[in-house]
């Protein structure tokens, strides 16, 4: 893997090899044998290669259909992959997830606590589900002891778990669903866009809350969001998705100063200026095209302003990018030297300060 | 600017829905001006009301909500107390309104030709002939390709970004002279929410159109709007023109408010967080709403409720900026 970072520990808690998961959106049979026409796939996710070492966040961006939250479904088993390996801590994922002791070590959070959590169920017994189905814990008295160090840890109180969850707000809800994963003492969490339902200041809580618990707890993160603000303040790198690929995968503060691929370029274009520096914007022309259609070659080319016929007939390959190789990039404009070298994104180019006048 | 006289004066406007557990006030007392031209962002989170002032405007208010105060004029005319049927004229003629999501506003039985044709016969002077040129015409202009076979498609045929340039010609087309625009890009990707937002502006300056910008990111009304009004729990806490509301602004909400939004520019070890989350229309505190998370929070705040007066550089519904409020707010206001 050329994007390994040596680290202590030198196993990933996460690896993905080459894994894809296409979806059958073929109409049923007989019109298909009427109208002459054969299967349709939908290539959610189409040969993605990370892998994420122990206490780190890695994540993944892209707009919608793009394929993010496939992967983080395939990553913790709710799918099960076409193609290609995802391989938990040197272990199969699939043999994993038939044990349960090392199944209670990954847990995901959703984006809708809304609908993550059954309305059903006071707090304390949506807490304590993981630990009961897990049998960590065997008598009441200390599910009770730890549901309550878990609602204090995320910053509830004790008494919280006497509630339903339609009696708290959607930051606090959200707090809830982290002490769910939590309960099972997980080292792996997934996060699909954990904050993208919150307000702005409360997704600066929990932001905050996530990053205090990697720190003590030594969490594994894999990120998913759409939001390029918020990952610069999660990651420790950072991949780029575009139509079930990674077109760009590079530590956080390599990709934020110096983005390569055009891609990730036009997203980091596209975010409006909030320091007001009359920055004019070009908004990449077109929209993402459909899945089951990928276009040939590279799938962005048709958006592309350095598009040529070779990235019209051929699909680039993650390589380590020329002048940043600690930044893979699927580019053939960028392989070879015709994308202007790196150039500083457009956050960089923001000297102004921080906004908050405070 | 306030030599003009201003498009849309809402004054003292409340909204209220009676509820079995009693009457729930959902917009109190807002009072701000759009004038010909001009672009004002009204931010908030949800719940604040920012939506509710949009709907109260052009008249769509969900039942049971209903206006309890106050008046709304568009050029002079009240508009807050039409019977449905002339206020049916009035939106779609002299106002135009963009939703979130495109599906809602777009039939999916018609064809958007056959959409934008009948809004224009309707509201303007000219036959189907011509209207269905002027159609192609908006559909080019709002960035469609193939405008002129485009025009015969159903919404379901265009792509989300695509709706969305429909939408916003159908608010154009009887060229109304003010647009109120909820949340018109938040169903969007960045990449498009972009080009939509680029869209607008052009539009909205070339046709002198006037408009409300509703929506809760902050970034695109530093792109767009002129002034910006900051609401919470209902009331207007801070507005002001756009520069001095983002990068100077005076109420500790406001301040709380642009502290919390991630930087892209570079890494925080931590965000600046809001305790606490705004309180439920049943349950709004006495004196100021903000109150109970106000870091600068003083006796008077607990018990009297603020009006927008001037604060720095822009008008702020917060004790600190009155000289009434004595030396305690005097030191608070210099440490802020």
């Amino acid at each position: 893997m050329p994007d390994m970072i040596p680290a202590a520990d030198t196993r990933p808690m996460l690896e993905t090899q080459d894994v894809a998961r296409f979806f059958d959106v073929s109409r049923p049979l007989i019109q298909r044998l009427l109208a002459g026409e054969g299967k349709r796939m939908l290539r959610a996710v189409d040969g993605v290669s990370f892998s994420i070492p122990k206490g780190t966040t890695l994540s993944l961006v892209g707009e919608s259909g793009c394929g993010k939250s496939t992967v983080a479904r395939l990553v913790v088993g709710l799918y099960r992959p076409t193609r290609g390996t995802v391989i938990f801590d040197g272990q199969d994922l699939a043999q994993a997830r038939a044990d349960s002791t090392q199944r209670r070590r990954m847990q995901m959070i959703f984006q809708d606590p809304y609908a993550s959590l059954n309305p059903r169920w006071r707090v304390r017994d949506i807490i304590a589900e993981p630990i009961r189905a897990f049998g960590l814990l065997k008598t009441d008295a200390e599910i009770e002891a730890r549901v309550a160090e878990l609602l204090t840890h995320v910053g509830l109180s004790p008494l919280d778990g006497q509630k339903y969850p339609h009696e708290f707000s959607g930051g606090q809800r959200q707090r809830i669903s982290i002490a769910r994963a939590l309960s099972s003492n997980p080292e792996f969490l997934v996060c699909d866009e954990p904050t993208s339902a919150l307000d702005v200041s409360v997704q600066a809580q929990i932001l905050n809350l996530m990053k205090d618990l990697q720190r003590e707890l030594g969490l594994t993160y894999l990120f998913i969001s759409h939001n390029l603000a918020v990952v610069r303040q999660v990651s420790d790198r950072v991949g780029v998705m575009y139509l079930g690929r990674v077109v760009e995968l590079a530590p956080a503060e390599t990709l934020f100063t110096t983005p390569r691929h055009p891609y990730t370029r036009a997203l980091m274009e596209a975010i409006p200026d909030l320091d007001m520096t009359g920055r004019q914007r070009i908004p990449v022309g077109g929209e993402v095209p459909s899945p089951i259609n990928p276009p040939s070659g590279c799938p962005f080319h048709p958006r592309c302003p350095l598009a040529n016929d070779r990235c019209r007939a051929e699909l680039p390959q993650l390589i380590p990018a020329r002048d940043t190789p600690e930044a893979v990039v699927a580019c053939h404009a960028v392989e070879e030297g015709r994308d202007g070298g790196p150039m500083p994104g457009v956050a960089l180019a923001e000297t102004g300060a921080a906004v908050a006048a405070s | 600017m306030s030599n003009t006289r201003p498009l849309l004066e809402v004054r003292n406007l409340r909204v209220e829905f009676p509820t079995r557990r009693g009457t729930l006030v959902a917009l109190d007392d807002v009072s701000f001006d759009i004038h010909p031209g001009e672009v004002l962002g009204v931010v908030g989170e949800s719940g604040a009301g920012k939506s509710m002032t949009g709907a109260a405007i052009i008249g769509l208010l969900e039942p049971p909500g209903r206006i309890a105060g106050g008046t709304i004029s568009l050029a002079g005319r009240r508009i807050d107390n039409l019977p449905y049927k002339e206020m049916r004229t009035v939106r779609g003629r002299e106002i135009g309104a963009i939703f979130q999501d495109p599906l809602t506003t777009l039939n999916p039985l018609y064809t958007v030709g056959r959409q934008l044709v009948e809004t224009m016969t309707t509201h303007l002077p000219i036959g189907p002939g011509e209207a269905r040129k002027k159609a192609i015409e908006w559909l080019e202009l709002v960035g469609i390709p193939a405008a002129a076979q485009r025009i015969d498609s159903y919404p379901h045929e265009f792509s989300g970004g695509m709706r969305q340039r429909v939408v916003i010609a159908l608010a154009l087309c009887a060229e109304p002279k003010l647009i109120v625009a909820d949340e018109p890009t938040t169903a969007l990707d960045v990449s498009i929410q972009a080009q939509v937002i680029a869209l607008l502006k052009t539009l909205a300056r070339e046709k002198g159109t006037s408009m409300m910008l509703v929506t809760h990111d902050m970034g695109v009304i530093a792109e767009t709007a002129d002034r910006v009004a900051v609401m919470y729990a209902g009331r207007i806490a801070e507005i002001g023109a756009v520069r001095n509301v983002v990068k100077h602004p005076s109420h500790p909400y406001t301040i709380g408010l642009m502290g919390s939004i991630p930087p892209i520019s570079h890494r925080l070890e931590r965000l600046q967080q809001i305790e606490g989350s705004m309180p439920r229309l049943s349950a709004i505190p006495k004196g100021c709403a903000y109150n109970p998370r106000c870091p600068h929070v003083f006796d008077r705040c607990r018990s009297e409720r603020p009006e927008l007066i001037p604060a720095r550089d822009t008008q702020a519904a917060c004790w600190l900026y009155d000289p009434a409020s004595g030396t305690q707010a005097a030191e608070v206001r210099a440490d802020a």
